[in-house]
């Protein structure tokens, strides 16, 4: 973004890539998948590269209100310095903090999950999918819950998987009904308290009963997450777990425009 | 005045003062809660009122013990209007008031009456069945032992009690009919009542009869004063409650934690941002943050813990809970309910060891800052179980009367880390990375590494 600003040039969106898709190695695939997609279908976008921080989500949820306001407001600061109005980002917990939580603070943007975003390009004819490479392949798709049921986006991911003619099996808790995959509140951060099972090995178990050969997914926890779960159940040459973004890119779409 | 009216006068009053009594202690226990004003959006909470507690509509999640619950949800609500109808003829020593006054309507209203009465014990009965055979997971969660598991199976046979009542005294009526026109007006053919009347009453005489239709209405009369004084002690009270709550109910966004000005202004202060002056609790330092005790909740939280059903619907979609861990979002709400039940009798006990100073004004704010029975929340409720929650909001959506177990839960955990510096220890070595290093991991500044590997966006 400093590199755009200092050129004059006004990007169409912020790409906000978030600890995850800056740091986990699974996670920079997607980060790199859609970045790729976005190129194909020239989307001017920028980055805040180091200037973006953590959204502060892990520490708000896990009771540290100092901790996120620092992170938020500067952040905030950083964002509102380079004018951004609407910013893209992969992880559900970014788009969270960013869409309901940053405008009590002072921060207002148009924020838009990449699902979402994608769905849109390829509503508006700018992300073709022809004859993918999944068609007639069973999938299932897991709803993460900050885009699921905190959000209410439940169908910008499934007409996405839907255009990639794939044989999509809803699991038994799907939507509204959708179980977590363990990660959230900050749960990805510590040990897991005293149980019987860990709450992705639940969710491989019922992965595993769709009898699909993908987990599609839209979260970098939920992907960490999954794989897990599908490693416990030495299920990972099986089922592969991907994010929306790949499924897309691999298809071997037709860009226009 | 006969001596029937006296005796019902006596006990009328007795139960709605002894009611009275209990329900303003409830009253007053939700507001031992902080204040919050809750005013906007009207139409949108009247909209929920109407869809949610009177439509029943997130129950229908699950379609047969919401039908059966509609049942008694319904017959619940039209005995109502015989209810006023047996406070009047109490009152004024008469009998069936409305009949003459409704005339063929009245036949329509108590043959609606009759049906659903039926519809409700057929669904008692389900729901004992449900209850105490069938082993359905939430209902046999350790924190139903005792006590919630009596009060659940009381209710339904106190049912069985009413409908009772109402068909003996229905039933004996309309054979008293026909043999005393004078004192019984004429109903119409009730199609339940008239049935069991020919095949149970028909060779019974007239003060036989007499006798069972005063029964059955005294019987009903007992068991609706019954359930008045009973329903504050019972998670029934949520006949009354939901209502309320469901119009209170959270509209912010569910991902949208409360924010906490008094946090965020101090850290604008430290960045040199401007603040501005018209929040409130800006500064105070030794404040605490967060909630240990029921006092350190907006009252709207503990209005959904008296709201709470008991029924599980939170626990049993719960992750956590899924897998075995302690958490049980039912079990915080009955965990704040009990706590805030227990404060308000320690005061009403007008105990002056529960007290740190000052004259007790019965204000609130008074007993927030000078009660003292050396426990708190936690001592309900472990660290074990708000460590759990994931935040997934599967118990938000479940709640049929839109209660919002997480709120206390982070609030828990708010006090935690940021008044006591507790918490779970893996958390630390996050929040350092966070502070120092803006990322979640420590790592070093390197965010956009992944950068070099593709072609180069600007
Ligand atoms: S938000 Fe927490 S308490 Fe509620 S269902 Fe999810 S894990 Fe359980
Ligand atoms: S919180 Fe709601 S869902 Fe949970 S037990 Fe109480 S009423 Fe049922």
């Amino acid at each position: 973004m400093a590199e755009a600003t200092a050129e004059g040039f006004v990007p169409e969106i912020l790409f906000w890539v978030g600890c995850s898709g800056s740091f986990d190695a699974r996670a920079q695939k997607v980060t790199k998948t859609f970045a790729e997609l976005l190129i194909k279908c020239k989307i001017p976008f920028a980055i805040l590269g180091n200037e973006e921080q953590c959204t502060g989500d892990p520490a708000r949820r896990a009771g540290n209100e100092f901790v996120f306001q620092m992170l938020a407001l500067q952040n905030i600061q950083t964002l509102n310095m380079y004018g951004v109005t609407k910013i893209v980002t992969a992880c559900p917990h970014c788009f969270n903090t960013l869409k309901n939580e940053y405008p009590a603070l002072g921060g207002n943007y148009e924020v838009v999950h990449h699902t979402t975003f994608l769905q849109s390009l390829f509503n508006e004819g700018k992300l073709q999918v022809k004859g993918g490479s999944f068609k007639g392949k069973k999938i299932t798709y897991h709803d993460s819950c900050y885009l699921g049921r905190i959000n209410g986006i439940y169908e910008a991911p499934r007409q996405l998987l839907e255009a990639l003619e794939v044989d999509l099996i809803e699991m038994k808790r799907c939507k509204t009904n959708g179980l977590c995959c363990g990660a959230g509140g900050a749960q990805m951060f510590k040990e897991d308290e005293p149980g019987q099972k860990r709450i992705n090995v639940e969710r491989a178990e019922e992965i595993v009963e769709t009898g699909a050969g993908i987990v599609a997914a839209n979260c970098p926890f939920g992907i960490t997450m999954v794989t897990d779960g599908m490693k416990a159940k030495d299920k990972q040459d099986d089922i592969l777990v991907y994010d929306i973004s790949e499924l897309i890119l691999q298809a071997g779409l037709e860009i226009q425009k | 005045m006969g001596i029937q009216q006296l005796v019902f006068l006596v006990v009328s009053a007795a139960v709605f003062f002894i009611a009275f009594k209990k329900y303003k202690q409830i009253y007053r226990n939700i507001f031992l809660g902080k204040p919050q004003i809750i005013s906007d959006h009207k139409n949108e909470r009247w909209k929920n009122v109407i869809l949610v507690a009177f439509g029943q509509k997130k129950m229908f999640k699950n379609f047969i013990p919401a039908i059966f619950h509609l049942f008694i949800y319904v017959a619940f609500l039209l005995t109502q209007i015989e209810l006023i109808e047996i406070l009047l003829d109490g009152i004024l020593g008469k009998h069936r008031i409305f009949a003459e006054m409704l005339g063929g309507f009245y036949t329509f209203l108590l043959n609606s009456i009759e049906v659903l009465s039926l519809l409700a014990l057929v669904a008692t009965f389900v729901f004992l069945y449900r209850r105490n055979l069938l082993k359905i997971p939430r209902f046999v969660k350790s924190e139903l032992n005792g006590w919630p598991k009596l009060d659940a199976n009381l209710i339904l046979i106190g049912e069985i009690f009413l409908v009772t009542g109402i068909f003996l005294m229905n039933s004996s009526d309309g054979l008293l009919q026909k043999m005393d026109t004078s004192h019984y007006p004429f109903t119409g053919d009730l199609v339940i009542s008239s049935v069991a009347g020919s095949l149970f009453l028909s060779d019974l005489d007239i003060n036989t009869l007499q006798m069972l239709e005063r029964t059955g209405w005294w019987l009903h009369l007992f068991v609706v004063y019954g359930f008045i004084l009973y329903l504050p002690y019972s998670k029934h009270f949520h006949v009354f409650l939901a209502f309320p709550n469901v119009y209170f109910s959270r509209l912010e966004p569910r991902g949208e934690m409360e924010n906490m000005p008094a946090i965020m202004n101090e850290v604008k202060g430290m960045f040199g941002l401007p603040v501005e002056t018209t929040q409130d609790g800006q500064g105070d330092v030794n404040m605490d943050f967060g909630a240990k005790d029921v006092f350190d909740f907006s009252w709207k939280t503990i209005l959904d813990a008296y709201s709470c059903t008991e029924c599980g619907r939170c626990t049993a979609v719960c992750p956590a809970n899924l897998t075995g861990k302690k958490l049980s979002p039912r079990k915080i709400l009955m965990d704040i309910r009990d706590r805030a039940t227990e404060i308000g009798d320690n005061i009403d006990s007008g105990k002056k060891e529960f007290f740190s100073e000052g004259e007790n004004t019965g204000d609130p704010e008074y007993f927030r800052k000078n009660y003292n029975d050396g426990k708190n929340l936690f001592s309900y409720i472990s660290r074990e179980e708000i460590h759990a929650c994931t935040t997934c909001n599967a118990c938000v959506e479940a709640c049929p009367v839109l209660i919002n177990p997480l709120e206390p839960i982070l609030e828990l955990r708010r006090y935690e880390i940021l008044s006591e510096s507790a918490g779970p220890p893996d958390w630390v070595p996050m929040f350092t990375a966070m502070e120092n290093g803006g990322c979640v991991w420590q790592m070093p500044e390197e965010r956009e590494k992944w950068r070099t590997e593709i072609g180069s966006p600007s």
